[in-house]
């Protein structure tokens, strides 16, 4: 897992890259969210030995991030420091699945390192696909879709409050690790005693501040609904996203243009 | 535990989102019946509580390296099992969202791995007993050692059944659980440690605050029983429909092939009598490779050795048409590059213009 303090700079990148206007971001939320399920179901779809196909489905995240202009580093760097459980787990299948499965001139490639290839492949496309997706909509947005989706409020609501008070709470959490570290002199005082009392007192804070909050929510007529000025309307231009990316994606998994591109290039150069 | 889109079928992560949607529903339905609105506020900050605690390491007693506190079962403890499988689930969403940690996809499975195991599993069934009516620090020590562990080895339980189960990954599914357990198992221990020592300090310093989760009606008896008739629903729904998805290797090319009349596009573009060899290659390249190679890791480890030559010439032919795939599947992704940077282009000029 990541140090949380970069990530916090990361959200801090998201967040700037989900406050512009592009293209992308003008879209709704919905149809971007329906279209990027249909896009990991389809890239999910696909056999474990099969590499080549899924390399066309490239272009629903590659479009995402022209649209939204998201830049290449955010999403490179993200994919270098995610969790590394995919890449650990699919280690395994280059070491017990040795049976050759095609070989290119001298070289014999197992079938093993091709299922691999296909789950790091998978990585990318979906985790990219999910990062310019937040990236050119923001988790307001998000939510505000996740709710006219039919999504329960109290869960939208719920990870609006997180999102919101995240950045304060890891802030103070940060600011105590660091004035025990400096106290502690290496060792004294990071034991499981000073962690109970930190983390305690933390927790009362928080429950104070919880209740501060709700008592300045009550004074400003919140009702359990976080209202917003600008309402979700789903324009022609969104149902066109929707059904055309779906024809897309569609399309792409009824033919194998991958193979099909091949064949036209080993048969030329034949 | 984050369980990553990549590893997962649509099967098995379109089941465990099923199952966690009427989880997050059902909490949601008891979370309206008994809303208190000071709770949602509560959940919120709480979740980001969680976050805040996982920047204080502490030093694992007995040994040199540190840890820090997951949170589930903390959050079942102070919130309750509804709200805390909300709040839960809320931090998954933020981390699948903002960190890429876990996918869309996978998200379900992750509710169920890391929230419901937790919240409706070890806290009910585990963590209440033990601690019982008059809690008090070597109960509480117990119970949410023993809760923390069992919700964590039932959760890395969840995530070798769902990866076996979506067939990506080649490791067997005892070689895995004998990977994941004993690693949760000390992940629980400090989980519970963690647990134990904020729990307890808590208990001395506001009582009041530990009663916070004891909502009529939430938690105990009939809860637990939904709870479990949920999550066997669940299991033999995954398992059936992964049952179905694997004897029809590819369930959704499958349909395909039922619509158009052919598995995939034969492509007659190349002459001699490729094209009927090739033909009919395709048709037997997908479903066979899957078959096949299901097949060789069940014999175990030995090597195939007898079977390599005759199944090396079997494969030759269609070996070489994955080769062009990839390099078709090369030029593709080219085409998708240069697309992506056209578009970029004529995005950043269009303002400007």
């Amino acid at each position: 897992m990541a140090d949380i303090d970069s990530r916090m700079a990361e959200i801090g990148w998201l967040d700037r890259l989900a406050s512009r206007d592009t293209p992308l971001h003008r879209i709704d939320p919905r149809a971007k969210l329906l279209t990027t399920l249909a896009f990991i179901v389809a890239v999910l779809s696909y056999g474990k030995y099969q590499l080549a196909p899924l390399m066309p489905l490239a272009i629903y995240p590659a479009v995402l991030i022209a649209l939204g202009d998201v830049p290449l580093k955010f999403i490179a760097r993200k994919l270098l420091i995610v969790s590394p459980f995919a890449i650990f787990v699919g280690l395994f299948n280059p070491l017990l699945d040795r049976q050759t499965m095609l070989t290119v001139g001298p070289l014999e490639i197992s079938g093993g390192w091709v299922s691999y290839a296909s789950i790091l492949m998978r990585f990318v496309l979906t985790v990219s696909a999910t990062l310019a997706l937040v990236a050119g909509t923001g988790i307001h947005n998000v939510c505000r879709g996740l709710e006219r989706l039919g999504v329960p409020s109290v869960f939208t609501v719920q990870v609006l409050l997180l999102y919101r008070y995240l950045f304060v709470l890891v802030n103070e959490g940060a600011r105590m690790s660091r004035a025990r570290a400096l106290r502690s002199a290496g060792s004294r005082g990071m034991g499981l005693r000073v962690l109970g009392a930190m983390l305690g007192s933390l927790l009362l804070r928080t429950l104070d501040r919880a209740q501060r909050v709700h008592a300045a929510m009550c004074c400003r007529g919140f009702d359990g609904h976080v209202r917003t000025i600008e309402a979700l309307r789903l324009r022609a231009r969104d149902a066109a996203f929707l059904v055309g990316w779906l024809g897309v994606l569609a399309l792409l998994r009824a033919f194998d243009l991958a193979g099909l591109l091949g064949a036209i290039a080993t048969g030329g150069g034949r | 535990m984050h369980m990553s889109d990549a590893l997962i079928s649509p099967a098995v992560g379109g089941t465990m989102w099923v199952a966690a949607a009427g989880l997050v529903g059902y909490s949601a339905r008891k979370m309206r019946h008994c809303l208190d609105s000071s709770r949602v506020p509560l959940m919120g900050v709480m979740g980001a509580f969680v976050f805040a605690a996982q920047m204080v390491n502490f030093t694992i007693p007995g040994t040199g390296s540190s840890g820090h506190l997951g949170g589930g079962l903390l959050l079942a403890i102070l919130l309750g099992p509804s709200a805390g499988l909300i709040t839960i689930a809320s931090i998954l969403t933020v981390q699948a969202m903002l960190f890429a940690d876990g996918g869309l996809l996978a998200l379900g499975s992750n509710i169920i791995n890391m929230g419901f195991f937790p919240c409706f599993i070890a806290y009910p069934l585990v963590y209440l007993p033990l601690v019982g009516k008059k809690p008090g620090r070597g109960r509480i020590a117990i119970a949410a050692t023993l809760a923390a562990v069992l919700g964590l080895q039932l959760g890395a339980l969840g995530v070798v059944t769902e990866t076996t189960m979506s067939g990506i990954a080649d490791l067997p599914f005892a070689k895995f659980l004998l990977l994941m357990l004993p690693i949760h198992l000390a992940i629980g221990l400090v989980e519970g440690l963690a647990t134990t020592a904020v729990v307890s300090f808590v208990w001395q310093a506001r009582p009041d605050v530990l009663e916070l989760a004891d909502s009529p009606g939430d938690g105990r008896g009939r809860l637990g029983s939904v709870a479990v008739c949920l999550l066997v629903a669940a299991i033999v729904t995954g398992g059936v429909v992964s049952w179905f998805a694997s004897t029809r290797p590819d369930g959704l090319e499958w349909s395909v092939a039922g619509v158009t009349g052919k598995a995939e596009l034969a492509e007659s573009t190349d002459g001699l009598h490729g094209a009927l060899k090739r033909a009919q290659e395709r048709t037997a390249l997908l479903p066979d490779y899957d078959f096949a190679k299901t097949q060789e890791p069940a014999r175990g480890g030995q090597a195939p050795a007898p079977e390599e030559s005759s199944l090396g010439q079997w494969f030759a032919p269609s070996a070489g048409t994955t080769v062009s795939g990839l390099l078709g599947g090369g030029i593709t992704l080219i085409l998708v590059f240069l697309i992506g940077w056209a578009l970029r282009r004529r995005a950043a000029s269009a303002p400007s213009a």
